[in-house]
């Protein structure tokens, strides 16, 4: 049988990846979220429950917030994604306004859930540059934070907001 | 009082913030080494049973397949205490004990070969409930302690660690009591401080007696420590990723350490392994079950005479520190309440269920959520109003109790009168509070209650920290302190308090990684200790550094030591500017200076923290809303603001508040399994449900630390739950004494639905 091909498109960067057993390979079973971590490097998305409960794993898909834990990789065949890794100016290396907030405003304790919930951020900002209160608090409700950093990241996306401006 | 600070209390970013936001903080399941194989568990099914075979035959033939190992061919390391687990066992003792490891090239081919290990079971009897698992007949978990009782000996705490709160005569302090009362609480909801991150490590023998372990440890050199006794004397290196959230819970995940390094060890490859999300719920790590049951006397005024009961804790089916955290527990009951007459009897008992272990609120917070209900009986029949009653009894500079080591301290702190006044200013207390059992308002089905509670740890200044810091001729600054970072900002705190000593901007002191090779004895941070302790370990080291430095500079500046001065990498004469030499100068460019310093305990400094809540109750539905939350502490010297508000906020998590309203792990308790392990099912407060939360911090200067500082974080969620407690009861009008206070036992307080086995003190 001939070998089988996906592409994704990762933070602008093209990748074509084997589907199959063979080493460095894609399985059909495989979720977007380990494909990320295992094949590509990119370990910024984690992976807190691998059951869709968590928000951990957050990643942009065709700029929408999805659970990379559940969607499997042969989905995304041809679509683009970005992750955390992807948000920061990749020739100057300067963080996206919403990582700055987060970094400015210390929005984050042991930073497990940071990354996810950066992105989420990320897509709400792309869609509504004035959201109400409750629609941040609505768009960051399937984050987990045990630390409970919830108040500082609050205040890390009023000043994203603010930035914006 | 204007204040003399370059760095220390001024808002700076993390030092690793820059790491976190972008992706790039690396922790333990983001780390991979050279033919590193992936470990799995089999785990039982039973609550307790004897395997009576196990056939491993099929699992080991699967293409990938490295090690496969059942109790039969595992080394002889045994933890817990005292001393009583192995690495796998031929008796199982809760649903998801482990019964045989499988190390294979990937995750999916070790968790297929667990399906082909037969094993047959012969049941036992499993018990739950810490007084049935005491009476004769109950089926013995160990046969070394009779009754499933363990002895509360706690060895590192010392030879005479604090077993009990027995001091003065009750039976007089009862005879002088106005009012005494009797009654339980029990606080046995088990819940999960289930950080985000679940625990993983990764195993890697270098030589026969030489392991190295990377792990997701809050205390990389304790690790050390325990594994080096547990495993038989062999040599370990202990190296910390970034920690994705701990509690206490990741202070020493050795039953980890004992999987992936029999694994490697058969494997002859790194092993590494992490638990999923199911894994991390059912067979980690929760909290104490606690119920106190006893009597309480008082005057009318409000002091405390006598007090005496049965502290049941439930540790579930092992122990490997549960008795410090009873030592811990008997000294806060005592800083929360002075009272000259005490017999509370602890007695810890194990059950066929996962395991309680080490927990931020560390056995105080168990005590106190099941004893303050029994205590707050009496305020009711007095009439006293429950804010003035802990502000009048915590203990005061001056005061004494019995700490954890079993000796006799006295409070030489700081007066927290202040600041909780001001707390209760700012929540609105005195008009809030209507009274026992009284809502503070009515409208409709809804009623709105509050409740305060108060908790104080002497742990601040507990154990050992060591430090070094070193010096380069291109004034820069390494810190040598085996700490990890686990969401406090501890790391950049220490940096913060050594740019303070040499007068050095931040960005110019780095901090060595946290790794048992290249730093020195850290106990870690842990109980808040991590700015008096560790602080108080690194500043000495950068004082020794600075002063070395100006010893080899003087004779340059043709002056003595204590003339010299030094600030931004440049050594000069105090009070002049004439005169300057760069540090590469006094140093020598191809030397390094280097100071040590060193912590030794004192329990004499405690802190303390007191919250206030306020709920609304639906009384047709039952359900609590959490309206507001104020935090009040006065923690000498704020060091980092945002690490503080953090960590003030965190009284919501890691089963803290909230443990007194949803948190549960439920135990089904005829077949011994938890019946939510998963986010789902397992109650967590989100974004949307957020109350107003106000910080009261106020910095009265102590006098023990040299930027007059105490550290607080540790002790954040322990005064909560009893607050919550009281709010509820006060907003409906019924005493309550069970937590978590779920819809049916609102509703079955308000008489609502049938009583069914609720415990009540009344």
């Amino acid at each position: 049988m001939s070998p089988y091909f996906i592409t994704l498109i990762v933070n602008n960067q093209r990748y074509v990846l084997e589907i199959g057993n063979r080493p460095g390979g894609v399985k059909p079973s495989h979720t977007l979220a380990h494909t990320l971590r295992e094949n590509l490097g990119l370990t910024g998305t984690k992976v807190g429950c691998n059951k869709g409960e968590c928000g951990a794993c957050t990643v942009l898909l065709e700029g929408k917030p999805v659970l990379s834990c559940l969607v499997l990789t042969v989905e995304c065949d041809g679509k683009s994604i970005t992750t955390i890794e992807g948000l920061e100016d990749s020739q100057t290396g300067k963080l996206d306004p919403i990582q700055q907030s987060f970094l400015e405003s210390g929005a984050f304790q042991c930073g497990f859930c940071t990354p996810g919930m950066i992105m989420s951020v990320k897509a709400l900002l792309s869609s509504s540059s004035s959201p109400t209160d409750e629609e941040i608090r609505e768009a960051l409700s399937g984050h987990y934070c045990r630390c409970i950093s919830h108040y500082h990241v609050l205040e890390a996306v009023t000043r994203a907001l603010h930035k914006s401006r | 009082m204007e204040k003399e600070f370059r760095f220390i209390g001024k808002e700076t970013p993390r030092k690793d913030a820059g790491e976190i936001v972008r992706g790039k903080a690396k922790f333990i399941d983001d780390l991979k080494l050279t033919g590193m194989l992936y470990g799995k568990i089999l785990r039982s099914p039973h609550p307790h049973a004897l395997i009576k075979e196990i056939d491993a035959s099929r699992a080991k033939k699967i293409d990938g397949v490295k090690a496969v190992l059942t109790y039969k061919e595992i080394p002889g390391w045994r933890a817990g205490l005292p001393s009583h687990i192995g690495v796998l066992d031929r008796k199982v003792r809760f649903v998801g004990d482990a019964v045989a490891l499988v190390a294979a090239e990937t995750e999916e081919i070790a968790e297929e070969a667990l399906e082909l290990i037969d094993v047959h079971y012969e049941p036992l009897q499993a018990v739950y409930d810490v007084e049935e698992a005491m009476k004769p007949g109950a089926l013995q978990l160990y046969t070394q302690f009779p009754g499933n009782v363990f002895p509360l000996a706690c060895p590192w705490m010392g030879p005479n660690s604090l077993q009990e709160v027995v001091m003065g005569d009750v039976e007089k302090g009862f005879a002088e009591s106005d009012i005494i009362v009797e009654g339980t609480c029990t606080y046995e909801n088990i819940p999960n401080p289930l950080p985000l991150e679940s625990p993983g490590v990764i195993a890697s023998w270098e030589g026969p007696e030489e392991l190295t372990v990377w792990s997701s440890s809050q205390c990389p050199y304790l690790l050390k420590v325990t594994l080096h006794y547990a495993m038989g004397r062999i040599n370990v290196r202990s190296i910390a990723a970034h920690c994705g959230g701990s509690f206490g819970t990741k202070v020493m995940p050795w039953h980890l350490v004992f999987y992936a390094a029999a694994l490697a060890k058969a494997a002859r490859k790194p092993v590494k392994l992490c638990y999923t999300k199911a894994e991390h719920f059912a067979a980690f790590t929760l909290r104490l079950g606690s119920r106190f049951s006893g009597r309480v006397g008082i005057k009318k005024d409000g002091s405390v005479m006598a007090v005496s009961g049965d502290w049941f804790i439930n540790a579930g089916f092992c122990s490997d520190a549960a008795q410090g955290m009873v030592a811990v527990g008997c000294g806060e009951v005592q800083l929360m309440v002075r009272c000259a007459n005490w017999n509370i009897k602890p007695k810890l008992v194990c059950t066929n269920r996962n395991a309680s272990k080490m927990v931020r609120g560390y056995g105080g917070q168990e005590l106190e959520a099941a004893f303050i209900p029994v205590l707050t009986m009496a305020l009711e029949k007095a009439g006293l109003d429950p804010f003035e009653f802990f502000k009048k009894n915590y203990v005061k500079p001056g005061d004494g109790y019995y700490w954890r080591d079993g000796n006799w301290w006295v409070c030489r702190g700081i007066n927290y009168e202040k600041v909780m006044e001001k707390g209760a200013e700012v929540f609105g207390w005195k008009d809030k509070w209507k009274g026992w059992l009284k809502p503070t308002s009515v409208s409709g089905t809804k009623r709105t209650g509050v409740g305060v509670g108060m908790h104080g740890n002497a742990d601040v200044g507990e154990d050992v920290s060591e430090a070094y810091v070193r010096l380069d001729p291109d004034a820069t600054a390494v810190i040598y302190s085996c700490v990890s970072e686990h969401g406090t900002g501890q790391r950049s705190s220490l940096c913060k308090m050594v740019a303070e000593v040499l007068k050095l901007p931040v960005e110019r002191i780095s901090m060595a990684p946290p790794d048992s090779l290249v730093n020195p004895y850290e106990f870690g941070p842990v109980g808040s200790r991590g700015t008096y302790a560790i602080g108080s370990a690194v500043i000495r080291a950068a004082e020794d550094a600075r002063q070395k430095l100006l010893e080899k500079s003087a004779p340059l500046l043709d002056t003595r030591p204590e003339e010299l001065d030094t600030e931004d990498g440049m050594i000069f004469i105090k009070g002049r500017n004439d005169k300057k030499i760069p540090w590469k100068a006094g140093i020598g460019f191809d030397r390094t200076c280097f100071g040590y310093g060193r912590f030794e305990p004192d329990f004499t400094v405690p802190n303390f923290m007191m919250i206030f809540v306020e709920v609304e109750v639906d009384t047709e539905t039952g359900k609590i809303d959490l309206r507001r939350v104020v935090a009040a502490t006065d923690v000498g010297q704020v060091i980092d603001s945002q690490s503080l508000t953090n960590q003030l906020h965190g009284c919501l998590g890691s089963a803290g508040l909230d443990s007194a309203i949803f948190e549960e792990s439920v135990l089904d308790k005829k077949l011994g399994r938890i019946l939510n392990p998963n986010m789902l099912d397992y109650k967590w407060r989100t974004f949307l449900e957020l109350p107003a939360f106000d910080t009261v911090i106020l910095e009265t200067p102590f006098q023990t630390h040299l930027f007059k500082s105490i550290g607080v974080g540790e002790i954040v969620t322990s005064p909560a739950p009893p607050a919550v407690l009281m709010a509820v009861s006060n907003a409906i009008g019924k005493r309550l004494a069970e937590y978590p206070l779920t819809p049916d036992k609102i509703l079955r307080a308000l008489g609502k639905v049938k009583e069914n086995k609720a415990r009540s003190t009344q």
